[in-house]
């Protein structure tokens, strides 16, 4: 293929900047307002939302590959159904091997594995980048992306988990009770402390997601639209 | 290339040979992973079941580990019918071979027979108790399984019930003492249920709740009740879960509709 006449270096600051970009100023969730639903809903937990978020990046870096690798080769008539079937099949396998060698975490994530085929932020790479660019500039682009909608998910899900729960749920860990133990009265339940029911609903997400626009646009003054 | 990527032709040969590659990569992917899948699926009920025993001794069962004391502790299954008539009833320790006989307690699936015969039954008969009850017995297709245990020469019965939440099923399996209406343990599980919410009827202070609480009161049947939390509570009443209602109520439902086929086929059949 075509990779093997590049003089370019595999991380050149082009390239380097593939990645970093999604994390700020392009962020697929932020800024590009992509894979919102998914930020909504599987936010509650930590852990949730960090596998939600390595199977979005191993779908979306998969899927950025293949449809680079035959970006020459697909009709242009029919590309959506194609990038459809490639995205449809990854997550059907990423589904079928969850549930075979990590069955807890496929259970949990139950119907959310199925929906990152509707995730915006995956067909729009694969439209907007991966249709037009080389494989290994895919990769990158589906390794950032990956990232900044990872990053998004997690500090959601840590203010709504911290606040709704009093607890943080770490993949590997135990149940961190930050705030103490609600049903046994301990830390600062004791003092008559208690969780906020909405963080746990989906609404909350809106808020945390605007605060975080808010943040982020205070701080980098050239994305504010004038 | 000379292949002209707009025509007709090229899109429809791209189109079949893509459908026909990935098609036959899912199928293979599946056929090659089912048993393993199977085998998680199959384990978790072993586990639930042996869980909801309430002993010391199946109490931290992991699943993998449950396979193997599956049969150590559940030595007879029995499946019964509405009516209370016994359908099947098997002593003998279930392996591989079970996996076909649909009749055999450990492969009766409440979820498929609630969603798939109760529910409609439910739907068509709307408040009419009686009626839903006739056209339950009459209705061949629902079943309800015992799993014998026993541990230290104590005798225990492991009853299954299944029902509707908020968004989507719960089921769970309730373990009675030998006198068939004390509860000795309770495991409960959910496919949709609000996380943080409705979905804390999977964890140890809810189902603990359960422990000790009975299904009789003098010579009647007496369902436990789900309250909302922080009431005064008898032996029949357990607290519900602040913030899901609903999944309460469908606790509460589902264990009235199983528990009363359990408790009249117990109060028949004493000599079981």
């Amino acid at each position: 293929m075509s990779e093997a006449k590049t003089s370019e270096p595999l991380f050149s600051k082009k390239n380097v900047a593939l990645i970093k970009n999604p994390l700020n100023k392009i962020n697929p969730v932020t800024i590009q307002v992509l894979g919102i639903c998914s930020a909504l809903a599987v936010t509650v937990q930590m852990d949730n939302a960090i596998v939600m978020s390595v199977a979005v990046m191993a779908v979306l870096v998969l899927g950025n590959l293949i449809v680079s690798l035959m970006r020459n080769m697909i009709p242009g008539k029919i590309r959506i159904i194609v990038q459809l079937v490639i995205v449809a099949g990854l997550v059907i396998i990423v589904d079928q091997v969850l549930k075979a060698y990590v069955y807890d975490v496929s259970k949990k994530l139950s119907v959310f594995v199925g929906l990152i085929i509707t995730n915006c932020i995956i067909m729009g790479r694969l439209e907007a980048f991966a249709l037009g660019n080389k494989p290994w500039a895919s990769i990158l682009d589906g390794v950032g992306n990956g990232f900044g909608y990872g990053l998004v998910l997690v500090i959601v899900a840590f203010f709504k988990e911290l606040f709704g729960s009093g607890a943080l749920t770490i993949p590997g860990f135990e149940k961190f009770e930050i705030f103490g133990n609600a049903t046994d009265m301990t830390g600062l339940y004791s003092m008559g402390y208690m969780d906020n029911g909405l963080m746990l609903l989906p609404p909350s997400s809106l808020f945390i997601v605007g605060i975080y626009i808010w943040v982020q646009k205070y701080r980098n003054p050239d994305l504010i639209e004038s | 290339m000379a292949i002209n990527r707009d025509s007709n032709v090229y899109t429809i040969v791209f189109a079949t040979i893509m459908v026909i590659v990935v098609g036959g990569i899912l199928a293979f992917l599946s056929m090659s992973l089912k048993p393993m899948q199977q085998a998680n699926v199959t384990n978790e009920k072993m586990q639930n079941i042996l869980q909801s025993i309430g002993i010391e001794e199946t109490d931290g069962v992991t699943r993998q580990e449950a396979g193997a004391k599956f049969n150590e502790f559940v030595k007879r299954r029995v499946t019964i019918d509405f009516g209370g008539n016994i359908v099947s009833d098997k002593t003998a320790a279930y392996t591989e071979a079970d996996r076909a006989d649909k009749l055999d307690a450990f492969n009766i699936n409440l979820r498929k027979e609630y969603s798939r015969f109760v529910k409609p039954i439910m739907n068509q008969h709307k408040g009419d108790a009686a009626a839903i009850e006739a056209a339950l017995k009459a209705s061949k297709d629902v079943h309800f399984p015992i799993f014998v245990c026993e541990s230290n020469g104590e005798t225990f019965y492991v009853l299954s019930a299944s029902g509707k939440g908020l968004w989507d099923d719960i089921w769970g399996y309730i373990g009675v003492k030998a006198d068939a209406t004390t509860i000795n343990g309770t495991v409960f599980d959910h496919k949709g249920e609000t996380p943080g919410l409705g979905s804390k009827i999977t964890e140890d202070w809810f189902q603990n709740q359960f422990i000790d609480k009975s299904i009789v009161e003098g010579e009647a049947f007496s369902p436990i009740e789900v309250l909302k939390p922080g009431k005064e509570k008898n032996n029949h009443q357990v607290d519900g879960i602040s913030g899901a209602t609903f999944t309460g109520v469908g606790v509460d439902e589902m264990l009235e509709r199983n528990m009363s086929v359990y408790y009249n086929f117990f109060k028949t059949n004493k000599e079981f």
